[in-house]
């Protein structure tokens, strides 16, 4: 390999590190906040002066955030959940049996994830009362199905394209049926599929704001993002910086965390496929 | 064991027929092999006859059963793949027990099972690896136990040599018949290797564009072809296809005027012959020497390209009429490049076919 010169070594450097700034500063400025309080939080200051973990314990005090937290977790697992299991089957479908108008469907499925979220939002209002799940987690889950399943079916379907027919021939010849196809012999070999759906399905549903905005009404119902833009200050005038910087720091490490243990995970899953491996 | 009986099967994919009614009789035990070019259809009938592809027309009969309308595990068949299909994620053991557990075997009945098979293809050792840490052999082995433990009635095989380097599929080659001899069982083999044909099989189906051409064992297709495609599909190298005139017909057969001058009395059955009679002269390439001067039933021509092997050698010589002829003889090669050389030729071993490409019966 050719030697690069110094001058080229330090510009790449320091490109990285103008894109690591650039992504990371504002974590980095949310969790120095949450750590201040009173006027101090006002001023300008790029390295930690206080720990002060009064706002952490403010923002359970004052408003049911744990209920909230809980909340997200449900809704977000329950999504996860029903748009894999929903999404694996339905990618056997469009992957392995071929029938009329599979193009179609699978090009209006894509379609739905192009809508904007506000274009549905009176529509599903609408379905949401019908079944009488307003201001309720199930509410909540059917809402964020619409925008994970989109994504979920297209990314297994083109990863069970992928998988040799002969296998599943050889599944038949042993006498599986559809399902111990998908049980035993395909669900196996999808794990860094599922995975990396199932983590960016997580992630859409745990930061999802427009409908959970819409379709709740009480306190006791929201998820962590409506919440921390409702959090108010003791008098109208006070907007508390200190408690909403503690509650997004507080949501935004379980993500980090999951990202984290995933990580290998997700690069064989978003490459796999690529190459015949 | 089980007779397998193909009646008038047709397959269509859309409007395109590709199995344009195949009558066959695979008999109890019987080792089949399917030859053909790429293309001929070969692979569909043997997924056909395992159930992976619906029969358009027609019906399969399996144990005297009709099976024509059964899903493979029902027909009782057994399937090896040319990928080998082993399930990845599943160890050796795994593999093997798959369809068992399916079919809700007892644990000790499959383990006692499994470890037979793992025996007998000496896959001992084993049985607690990953199909990814095998070699290719190894891998081919346990894709045969995976179909001997469900003891099925007919097993199938989709060219299942042809991932392997050359060693290693003449080894396993003897293993497949050695198995044949101990399984008993009826053995329906899809390839498009000769030596696999010929070796294995007790009886040859050459296919050609979805239909039968000619159905035998594997000496009766080599020495009586019935027709030009077979006559050119069977043998390596291929036949020699000489076009002459029929000069004379006598019950001895028929004396054929050769390019160049020359003249051949092929014993082969004249009745639908006559004299003048446009036919095609079919003579082996191992068939063919060098002739002396004192006969006349050689060909004479120009040497274009040798090819030495070693204990044997390949002329490829230019007749007359533009035709390139190959020879076959032992030893090294006495001529060089465009010398002149006449190649004799015996009227036994000579096949002629008529114009519609079918062969007149040989004596011999």
């Amino acid at each position: 390999m050719m030697r690069r010169s110094p001058l080229k070594t330090l510009g790449l450097y320091a490109l990285v590190a103008a894109i690591v700034v650039f992504s990371v500063f504002p974590f980095y400025y949310a969790i120095l906040s949450s750590f201040r309080s009173g006027s101090e939080l006002f001023t300008v200051t790029y390295w930690p002066s206080s720990f002060d973990p009064s706002n952490y314990i403010s923002v359970f005090a004052e408003q049911p955030f744990a209920r909230n937290i809980l909340n997200s977790v449900a809704v977000a697992s329950v999504v996860v959940g029903l748009s894999l299991f929903l999404g694996v089957t339905a990618a056997y479908a469009l992957a392995r049996v071929s029938f009329r108008g599979r193009g179609v469907l699978l090009f209006t499925i894509l379609s739905v994830s192009m809508f904007p979220q506000v274009a549905v939002l009176s529509g599903m209002f609408e379905l949401i009362r019908l079944l009488g799940i307003y201001n309720s987690l199930p509410g909540l889950v059917l809402s964020n199905l619409i925008l994970t399943l989109p994504f979920t079916v297209w990314v297994l379907t083109t990863f069970m394209r992928e998988l040799p027919k002969e296998l599943e021939e050889a599944a038949v010849v042993d006498g599986a049926s559809s399902w111990v196809i998908v049980r035993h012999v395909f669900l196996p070999l999808m794990w860094p599929a599922l995975v990396t759906t199932g983590l960016l399905a997580f992630i859409a549903a745990w930061n999802e704001f427009l409908f959970a905005l819409t379709f709740t009404l009480s306190n006791d119902m929201r998820t962590v993002p409506v919440a921390i833009a409702l959090i108010t200050g003791a008098s109208q005038h006070e907007l508390p910086w200190g408690n909403i910087m503690a509650a997004s720091v507080i949501v935004t490490v379980p993500l980090v965390v999951l990202v984290l243990i995933f990580q290998r995970k997700i690069v064989s899953g978003l490459t796999a496929g690529a190459v015949k491996g | 064991m089980a007779e397998v009986i193909l009646r008038q099967v047709r397959k269509s994919f859309g409007r395109v027929e590709t199995i344009h009614g195949v009558d066959l009789h695979i008999r109890d035990r019987e080792f089949v092999v399917f030859v053909g070019p790429s293309g001929c259809g070969k692979s569909t009938l043997l997924r056909l006859i395992a159930g992976l592809e619906d029969i358009t027309v027609g019906a399969l009969e399996i144990d005297g059963e009709d099976v024509t309308d059964k899903t493979p595990k029902e027909r009782g068949i057994a399937m090896v793949f040319q990928s080998y299909a082993l399930y990845p994620h599943m160890t050796v053991y795994e593999n093997m027990a798959f369809g068992l557990k399916l079919s809700k075997t007892d644990k000790h009945d499959i383990d006692a099972k499994v470890r037979a098979a793992a025996d007998t293809l000496e896959l001992g050792e084993l049985l607690d690896r990953l199909p990814k840490q095998l070699s290719g052999g190894q891998r081919q082995r346990v894709a045969i136990g995976r179909a001997i433990v469900r003891n099925p009635k007919v097993f199938l095989f989709d060219e299942p040599l042809s991932n392997l380097d050359a060693s290693l599929r003449v080894q396993m080659r003897i293993e497949i018949a050695k198995l044949h001899e101990r399984m008993n069982a009826t053995m329906v083999y899809v390839t498009h290797d000769q030596v696999e044909a010929m070796t294995l099989a007790d009886k040859i189906v050459v296919l050609s564009a979805g239909r039968v051409e000619q159905v035998g064992a594997p000496l009766d297709l080599y020495h009586h072809p019935q027709n030009l495609f077979v006559a050119g599909f069977i043998g390596s190298p291929q036949m020699n296809f000489i076009s002459c005139e029929v000069l004379e017909t006598s019950p001895e057969g028929a004396t054929l005027a050769l390019p160049g001058g020359g003249h051949v009395l092929a014993a082969v059955n004249v009745t639908a012959l006559a004299t003048g009679d446009r036919v095609t002269l079919g003579v082996r390439p191992e068939h063919l020497f060098h002739a002396g001067a004192d006969t006349d039933q050689a060909i004479s021509g120009t040497v274009e390209v040798v090819e030495e092997l070693g204990e044997s050698h390949f002329l490829y010589v230019r007749l007359a009429d533009g035709t390139l002829l190959t020879a076959r003889a032992g030893g090294d090669a006495p001529q060089s490049i465009d010398s002149t050389v006449r190649i004799g030729l015996k009227g036994g071993d000579c096949h002629v076919f008529g114009a519609d490409g079918k062969a007149m019966p040989r004596l011999a």
